[in-house]
């Protein structure tokens, strides 16, 4: 009977594992650990998060799959190839640096956070999301986004009898399980079509599905993208995004914005690319529209906030990063009208490791800035120079990277890989749109960067910065700055196959 | 001239472009000990002045070592690998066309520098004012020098954010709505230009400009020419800039600091028509002269636009500012020059390219004297200066008023200054265009241009009688005239504008061969 047995690679499924398990121990820690000592678990949470960052490396040097079937050893649940890796690497880096943020927030919240829920909630949450991009069965891969998600809800409602929090995560909670649904009646759809749940079978089966189950298929194909579309916070599934961001703590606010987003767009390209890619003609177009939507929709919500409203300079990110998942989606789009999908793709991989390393920058300097104004206002950050130099010079240098401007240069290059993938697809007009966006959002984002060089109003307060919030600025400024220099670190995906 | 070997002239080249950068790093951070000066103000400016003077010496050297026997071929070229995913090299290196523009482009900065040294511009630190005109100059070096579209670009970008802050946070009246206006224009633009630049490298499959100019547009199919022209040559506009894309220009000028005023007459506006003759007219021949004529229209309803627009200003009672005026001058200068261009002929190149380099150091003088004449009388404005009977410069402070007349004369066009060679050769090449192109079009083109240097001698000379002559009144307050450090900064301009006009081969020898061959398409 042993052929029945699936043999498991533990190596392979290291990262997500030590993720979940360091979340478990952390639970049951909280029971015994006194009160003073409760800034421990945090700290062994970030301990497990590098320690699964860094069991990235061994993997490196060449592709894994595990959870085979036995009878067909090429149909595997968990694969470890070189797209897994990145987005693992994104996945865990992004909840590393809010765990950073998380630190210096729990401390000031002063216990008006649960700390051993949180920890295990952020910890559960980016063990789904890094088990998301090796899945590659659809049964796998909702449980997966199911992890990522659950924990999120929670995470945004944490703030004991805070009306706003709990709004927000009921808001989050009931958007996010209707799409969820959506998606699982889409994946039944493709299921009863094709029989079977590993994507390469689907993709081989799709094509030859009986005429009249060809609607359904059609349909599934479009329904089980609402879900992926909705994480990655593409318009019309954008609305809870703003009031979200605001509701939750700064530092769930900052990992929603990446590791959601990884969540949403790495699934969006597993089910396309890999599962689907005979049914280009249906998901092509409507990822095109749906990029084109959600840049417009997000950089004009983003320029209509007003500098002095509560938690603008928040919800000013919640729509950046709406109109940056436009963005994220153009290569995909592009893939499906592209001879070499997979180069498209690339620049998405791309576009996101620059994202998520300038965006987490962005959200670490307004943690900083929030700590002592509390309201968070864009007008706040008026004369942050003179106060804290550096970290204006940081932000400023975040702020351009997202818009594309120099000295920001890996937020140039990577809008130009995305630019390349449309201009090379044939998608001229989504180029152009894409085009106008980003004239758009350089608007907001250097009315934002003037002010933070303006004359501060009032005696600037200079305060310590705490160590977690000095590293998590640190580490994203090396990120950005090495990036600039050596854009090849990043853009080498947008060249090679990933899968 | 002198023989320097290849390697050194690769590490001048490099070393003209990373300096300022580094430079406005150092700016930044506190003074060594033993460099501190006086104060922390002085010892940034001095070493504003140090970089930049370190920079002017080495394009120095390198305008020396240039093989001026061989000014079509790439010289001091330096080629590696940036980033292998988006095929970009690091491909520096200069000919006839760029080592000018690069030595203009130092020595002008050079001299802001100087000029700000003494003159501190009233606004915050001059720390930041510093390392700013230091990433500014790098960006503009960067442009001239690199050989890589997409690093092109880069360069063409970098300039943006220092200026932007150069104006909104050192300029005068109206500067917040002047740079954003300023930076929201050339954003538009440069977007569109990317758009063009990337479908030029992806259907060519290269980057590299020298490639390109080699292919000549043979793997290009027309259609792909026109769009690519079409959307670079929008960007590029928007710089030079072209009526009707030229309003932020006399916004931004009339906002600017001084040495603002300078730069973005003197050099940023050249980087646009430089991306013309540089990018269009090589790498997409046939785009380029389906839209020649329009580009020439373009070209000549801005020379009589800005004339006109100036004639007025000029008028008693009209409230005209003078930087506006000089603003608006520049949109006709470089009518001409967008002229000279669209004729796609070598004289007409020529001329563009001399006009271009004569536009940067006359109307660089002219924002000087306009700038000092604001220091001194506390206004531009061209009624409130000369009340009822005119200025009196010449009565007042008769060295400045004698240069103002002479950097007003020099941009009208006198023959014998650097201002007449470059229309002359423009309209020259207008006369007789490139054979696909219409002529009888290229005539009336002409002979509007011709008739819009009369209306600039008109109004050049109306500035000059109102600000320089009139009757000095008893009671007059004494102006200071010419200070020693203005006539360090302003010399170099005169003496090269003379020299310029009166031996126009120093010049027409450099770019003449590397024009040719542009032309022709690849290696002769």
């Amino acid at each position: 009977m042993s052929s029945l047995v699936q043999s498991v690679d533990w190596l392979a499924i290291a990262p997500p594992t030590i993720t979940a398990v360091v979340g478990l121990v952390v639970l049951v820690a909280d029971l015994f650990v006194d009160e003073r000592r409760r800034a421990l678990l945090g700290w062994v949470s970030i301990a497990g998060l590098a320690a699964a960052t860094l069991l990235l490396l061994p993997l490196s040097d060449g592709d894994r799959a595990t959870f085979c079937l036995t009878g067909d050893p090429r149909l595997c649940s968990y694969t470890v190839d070189r797209f897994t890796l990145v987005i693992q690497l994104l996945v865990l880096l992004g909840a590393l640096l809010a765990a950073l943020l998380s630190v210096t927030a729990l401390k000031d919240a002063r216990k008006g956070v649960p700390e051993g829920e949180f920890w295990f909630l952020l910890l559960s949450s980016a063990a789904g999301a890094a088990l998301l991009p090796a899945s590659r069965d659809l049964a796998t891969l909702v449980v997966a986004l199911e992890v990522a998600s659950l924990p999120a809800f929670a995470l945004v409602g944490i703030r004991h009898g805070d009306r706003k929090s709990s709004e927000a995560a009921l808001k989050f909670f009931l958007s996010s399980v209707t799409a969820t649904a959506v998606t699982l009646m889409g994946i039944s759809f493709v299921y009863a079509s094709t029989g079977t749940l590993y994507l390469l079978r689907i993709a081989d089966r799709i094509q030859h599905v009986d005429g009249q189950l060809h609607t359904l298929a059609q349909a599934g194909v479009v329904l089980t993208l609402v879900g992926f579309a909705f994480k990655t916070a593409a318009v019309p599934f954008h609305f809870w995004v703003p009031d979200t961001y605001v509701g939750a703590p700064l530092p769930v606010a900052a990992y929603l914005s990446v590791v959601g987003k990884a969540v949403g767009f790495s699934g969006l390209i597993l089910v396309t690319v890999v599962a689907l890619p005979s049914y280009s003609d249906a998901w092509g177009p409507a990822l095109a529209a749906l990029a084109a939507l959600t840049m417009t929709v997000g950089n004009v919500g983003a320029l209509r906030q007003q500098a002095t409203r509560a938690y603008s300079a928040v919800r000013l990110l919640a729509w950046s990063s709406v109109g940056q998942a436009g963005y994220l989606l153009v290569p995909i789009a592009a893939a499906a009208y592209s001879r070499d999908a997979q180069k498209s793709i690339g620049s998405t991989v791309a576009y996101a490791l620059m994202y998520g390393a300038v965006n987490l920058g962005a959200f670490a300097v307004a943690a900083l800035v929030g700590r002592a104004r509390t309201l968070n206002r864009i007008t706040d950050y008026r004369g942050l120079y003179a106060s804290h130099p550096l970290a204006a010079l940081l932000l400023a240098f975040f702020l351009l990277c997202l818009a594309g401007l120099p000295p920001g240069i890996i937020g140039l290059f990577a809008k130009v890989t995305v630019f390349s993938a449309a201009v090379d697809a044939g998608l001229g007009w989504l180029a152009v749109v894409m085009a106008v966006n980003v004239v758009i959002a350089l608007f907001y984002y250097l009315q934002w960067t003037a002010l933070l060089f303006r004359a501060p109003e009032g005696e600037p307060e200079k305060q310590r910065v705490p160590a977690p919030l000095t590293a998590a600025i640190a580490l994203t400024a090396v990120l950005g700055i090495a990036l600039s220099g050596a854009p090849q670190l990043v853009l080498r995906f947008s060249a090679t196959a990933l899968f | 001239m002198i023989d320097i070997s290849e390697s050194v002239m690769q590490f001048l080249l490099a070393f003209i472009v990373v300096v300022p950068l580094i430079g406005a790093l150092a700016a930044l951070l506190p003074a060594p000990p033993g460099l501190k000066g006086k104060s922390p103000e002085q010892a940034v400016l001095r070493h504003g002045v140090t970089i930049t003077g370190a920079v002017l010496v080495a394009a120095v050297v390198l305008a020396l070592g240039f093989d001026h026997d061989h000014p079509s071929k790439m010289q001091a070229t330096t080629d590696i690998s940036w980033i292998p995913a988006l095929d970009v090299r690091i491909h520096l290196g200069i000919d006839g066309i760029s080592l000018p523009l690069l030595v203009l482009t130092a020595l002008l900065t050079f001299l802001c520098a100087l000029y700000s040294y003494f003159k501190l511009p009233a606004g915050p630190s001059p720390k930041g004012f510093v390392a700013l005109l230091l990433v500014l100059e790098s960006g503009t070096l960067a442009t001239f020098a690199v050989l890589d579209l997409l690093l092109f670009f880069l360069a063409f970008e970098m300039v943006l954010i220092p200026m932007y802050f150069l104006i909104a946070r050192w300029g005068g009246e109206g500067r917040t709505r002047a740079a954003w206006r300023f930076i929201l224009f050339t954003l538009l633009g440069s977007v569109v230009m990317l758009l063009g630049l990337l479908l030029i490298g992806l259907k060519a499959g290269t980057f590299d400009m020298v490639a390109l100019a080699t292919d000549n547009g043979r793997s290009l199919t027309t259609s792909v020419q026109v769009i690519a022209v079409l959307a670079i040559g929008v960007g590029l506009a928007v710089k030079t800039p072209m009526w009707p894309l030229h309003s932020w220009l006399p916004d931004a000028h009339t906002a600017a600091p001084t040495v603002g005023s300078v730069l973005l007459a003197g050099v940023l506006l050249k980087m646009g028509t430089y991306g013309f003759v540089r990018i269009l007219l090589p790498v997409a021949p046939e785009g380029f002269h389906t839209f020649a004529p329009y580009l020439a229209a373009f070209a000549v309803v801005g020379i009589i636009y800005g004339s006109l627009a100036c004639l007025a200003l000029a008028k008693r009672g009209a409230k005209g500012d003078l930087k506006r005026l000089i603003a608006y001058s520049s949109v006709g200068h470089m009518g001409f020059v967008l002229l000279g261009i669209a004729t796609t002929t070598p004289t007409g190149v020529n001329g563009a390219l001399f006009a271009n380099i004569a536009h940067g150091l006359i109307t660089g003088l002219l924002f000087f004297l306009v700038g000092a004449l604001k220091d001194r009388t506390g206004t531009t404005d061209l009624d409130t200066l000369s009340e009822e009977t005119g200025a009196a410069l010449y009565g007042k402070a008769p060295r400045l008023g004698g240069l103002l007349a002479f950097a007003a004369v020099a941009s009208l066009g006198l023959p014998g200054l650097a201002g007449f060679w470059g229309e002359m050769l423009a309209m020259f090449g207008a006369f007789k265009p490139a054979a696909d192109l219409s002529r009888p079009a290229f005539l009336t083109f002409m002979a509007i241009a011709a008739f819009g240097t009369l209306l600039t001698a008109a109004y050049m000379l109306v500035v000059v009688r109102r600000v320089c002559m009139g009757a000095v009144p008893q009671k007059a307050p004494s102006l200071a005239d010419v200070q020693t450090y203005e006539l360090a900064a302003w010399t170099p301009l005169v003496v090269l504008t003379v020299v310029a006009g009166l031996w126009p081969r120093a010049l027409l020898g450099l770019t003449d061969p590397a024009v040719q061959q542009l032309l022709a398409g690849g290696t002769r």
